[in-house]
């Protein structure tokens, strides 16, 4: 166990160093840089440029030196726990970021929550209940919730969320508790708003974690253990609770590393309609602004959550189920 | 006791123990695509949504003969103006389709436009008509609509928007949008995903284990964000034509992962058959390996598996449009007609604005369901 687990640390390096590339190139990849943009927006407001004083912008932040320099020079302040500098807002990227991250996490873990507990119970009567009509519907209803674009989801249950509970339009806490410090109250309303989002953004994972687990359990209810079970009177509830259940609880496991891109992805869409205090509506802008630090830290904070999202499901499944092997790569 | 045991005395003819019955001879003799849309047939749900797949794509042909109004064409004294009832009887009496005139008045209290029907006035439907001119797909002019409004009338099916244009014309123009961009993005991803798939299935090593670990890392980021900083760096002086094709171009660059994995374990264990050591053995280079004797042994799962990728990128493409970062007015997809329906009033106010919604649920379960009948239909083992 503790070869593998440093076998796969030692594979998630050179991952993340993939990808720390990527999000530099990415956020490289619009013409110009934020400097220039600031310059056509103080032309365009009929302001004068000071050449020397944006020559100055330029070397201070270092935006004058190669690309490969200047990749360095962001890695080592990553690794360093430096994020970099904030051009838009003027501030270190961890300050303008503030309790975001902490939120997205929240956020995207709630949701995961929200996606076993719902697609358990359905599965399991799907697959009990095959070719019934509640089979249907339910398939069905996950179907279009698979279906429907999140962002729109997100405002029509905003709106009867508004109407019915009243509940305050937009944000992740009431307006009252922005800028506050932790409180219980705090983490109340949080939790008041929290579930708009957690239902929109689980509705897609939830249809296709409830074809999975219907899939996987029909499969282990045909086994013969199963069938022989019942044969000799075994009260059938237990026969599909003691182990047709257990197996077939491996793909919650196994899928948090295909549900996870998945969940960041919609996350990030939906916070921008409801405009959460999350990662998302602060990358959009600042992608468009091409403050290159802020988006980076955003685009390797995401990636990073996945990657070690998947090496920790990999680990729980490792743990859970027996049959897997450790080694002779039939990890996966 | 004597030897009593029974012999046939008809003429025996061991060929007609072997012979087929014509129905058996046809099974035999079919074809894997013959076999496949035997099975397929069978599959009902997978035959509608075909069916209105097939529709809906060649609504994008006919885009402008479809649509009742041109894609530009303003109604300036029906803003907002809600969707019309299409009525069949007038006082009991049998007139064919046709809808009431609206009658327009602006709430001093609220300032909200409010429309109301107008039962005295009559718009039937024309049928076969001449309507607005358009330019069929910018080649030649034509005013011949399938079906328009009465002359001087008018027909808001689905209502209009914030500049009195009609919703349902513009949903049809951006079918022709929005179902191009999944079939020119999985064009792409198709491309890239056999080609470095079949490189690293067939050739295994250092090759295989590359790929693998590119595609793990591009499937560790996740897809909306990276395809907002992606398209974010398509340069705004970009013609919408040109930003069309990079969104396409955007979206397939990062589906072709899914594709890649498939061809690869596919062929990992193909390249060890028979068939295909004969042809190495031959002297065949690897080019004709992989295309001509082990890609076409999975050819009809491949085309299963990219008809499921086709409505991710359908809902990618709405949602980059949708925040901005995708298309852009004035080329008309769905995602940008959801964009009038951004903010919370649309919800309250205007709720047809969101009817472009409906479309994309239809074909995006329509691609799924007719997806999944293929998959099965080519499953030999189903």
């Amino acid at each position: 166990m503790l070869s593998y687990l440093i076998q796969r640390i030692l594979i998630m390096i050179p991952t993340l160093f993939a990808i720390s590339i990527i999000t530099f190139v990415i956020i490289q990849l619009p013409p110009g840089d934020y400097l220039s943009t600031y310059i056509a927006e103080l032309q365009s407001q009929g302001e004068n440029v000071d050449i020397a004083k944006i020559e100055a912008l330029r070397a201070q932040y270092g935006l004058d030196k190669s690309m490969i320099e200047q990749y360095w020079f962001w890695v080592f302040g990553l690794l360093q726990g430096d994020l970099g500098f904030s051009f838009e807002y003027q501030l270190p990227v961890s300050e303008v970021v503030g309790d975001r991250l902490l939120l997205t996490l929240i956020l995207n873990f709630t949701t995961i929550l929200f996606i076993w507990l719902v697609s358990f119970p359905i599965g399991i009567y799907s697959a009990t209940h095959q070719y019934s009509w509640g089979d249907y519907g339910l398939t069905f209803i996950g179907f279009i919730g698979l279906a429907t674009p999140n962002f729109l989801l997100a405002l029509v249950l905003l709106y009867f969320a508004n109407v019915w509970f009243g509940t305050s339009i937009g944000g992740l806490m009431d307006p009252f508790y922005i800028d506050q410090p932790w409180s219980f109250a705090k983490v109340l309303s949080i939790l008041e708003h929290l579930w708009v989002p957690v239902v929109v953004i689980g509705t897609s994972g939830t249809a296709s974690m409830i074809r999975r687990l219907r899939a996987n359990m029909l499969d282990e209810l045909q086994k013969q253990y199963v069938i022989t079970a019942k044969a000799k009177g075994l009260h059938p509830l237990k026969a599909l609770i003691k182990y047709p259940l257990r197996t077939s609880l491996n793909p919650f496991i196994a899928d948090i590393g295909n549900m996870l891109p998945q969940i960041i992805s919609g996350s990030a869409i939906v916070s921008m309609v409801l405009s959460l205090p999350t990662t998302g509506p602060m990358l959009i802008s600042a992608l468009q602004s091409q403050d290159m630090y802020l988006a980076g830290s955003f685009l390797i904070f995401l990636a990073m959550l996945t990657v070690i999202g998947m090496f920790l499901s990999d680990l729980a499944l490792v743990w859970l189920d027996p049959r897997i092997r450790l080694g002779g790569g039939a990890s996966k | 006791m004597s030897n009593t045991h029974f012999v046939n005395k008809n003429h025996f003819d061991p060929n007609k123990e072997e012979s087929l019955t014509p129905e058996q001879e046809r099974y035999y003799l079919a074809t894997q695509w013959q076999l496949m849309w035997w099975k397929l047939k069978r599959h009902r749900l997978a035959m509608v949504s075909g069916g209105i797949l097939a529709f809906m794509y060649f609504s994008v042909i006919i885009a402008e003969l479809l649509a009742p109004y041109a894609l530009t064409s303003r109604n300036t004294d029906f803003i907002y103006a809600p969707p019309q009832e299409l009525h069949i009887f007038h006082e009991g009496s049998f007139v064919g389709p046709f809808v009431y005139g609206l009658k327009y008045q602006l709430n001093m209290k609220t300032l909200k436009r409010e429309y109301t029907e107008n039962t005295g006035i009559i718009h039937p439907v024309r049928f076969f008509c001449s309507g607005d001119s358009y330019q069929f797909w910018g080649l030649f002019n034509s005013s011949f609509h399938i079906f328009c409004p009465a002359k001087n009338g008018m027909l808001f099916l689905l209502g209009t928007d914030r500049l009195g244009r009609d919703v349902l014309s513009r949903i049809v123009y951006g079918t022709r949008i929005s179902l191009t961009v999944g079939l020119i993005g999985i064009i792409f991803s198709f491309l890239i995903g056999i080609t470095i798939g079949g490189l690293a299935g067939y050739y295994g090593g250092w090759i295989d284990n590359l790929t693998q670990r590119t595609i793990e890392v591009i499937r560790s980021f996740p897809e909306l964000p990276l395809w907002m900083a992606l398209s974010a760096s398509l340069p705004i002086t970009w013609s919408p034509i040109l930003v069309y094709f990079g969104i396409t171009l955007i979206l397939g660059m990062l589906d072709w992962t899914g594709l890649a994995r498939a061809v690869r374990s596919k062929l990992l264990s193909l390249r060890e058959e028979d068939f295909a050591q004969a042809a190495q053995l031959m002297g065949a280079k690897p080019r004709r390996v992989i295309a001509r004797h082990l890609l076409p042994s999975f050819t009809s799962h491949l085309i299963a598996s990219a008809t499921l990728s086709i409505p991710s990128m359908i809902l990618g493409e709405t949602a980059l449009s949708f925040l901005g970062l995708g298309l852009r007015p004035p080329i008309t997809s769905w995602g940008v007609l959801l964009t009038e329906a951004q903010n919370i009033n649309a919800v309250e106010l205007y709720p047809w604005i969101m009817t472009p919604v409906i479309p994309v649920i239809i074909v995006v379960l329509a691609f799924n369901f007719f997806g999944d009948g293929l998959r099965d239909a080519a499953d030999p083992y189903r």
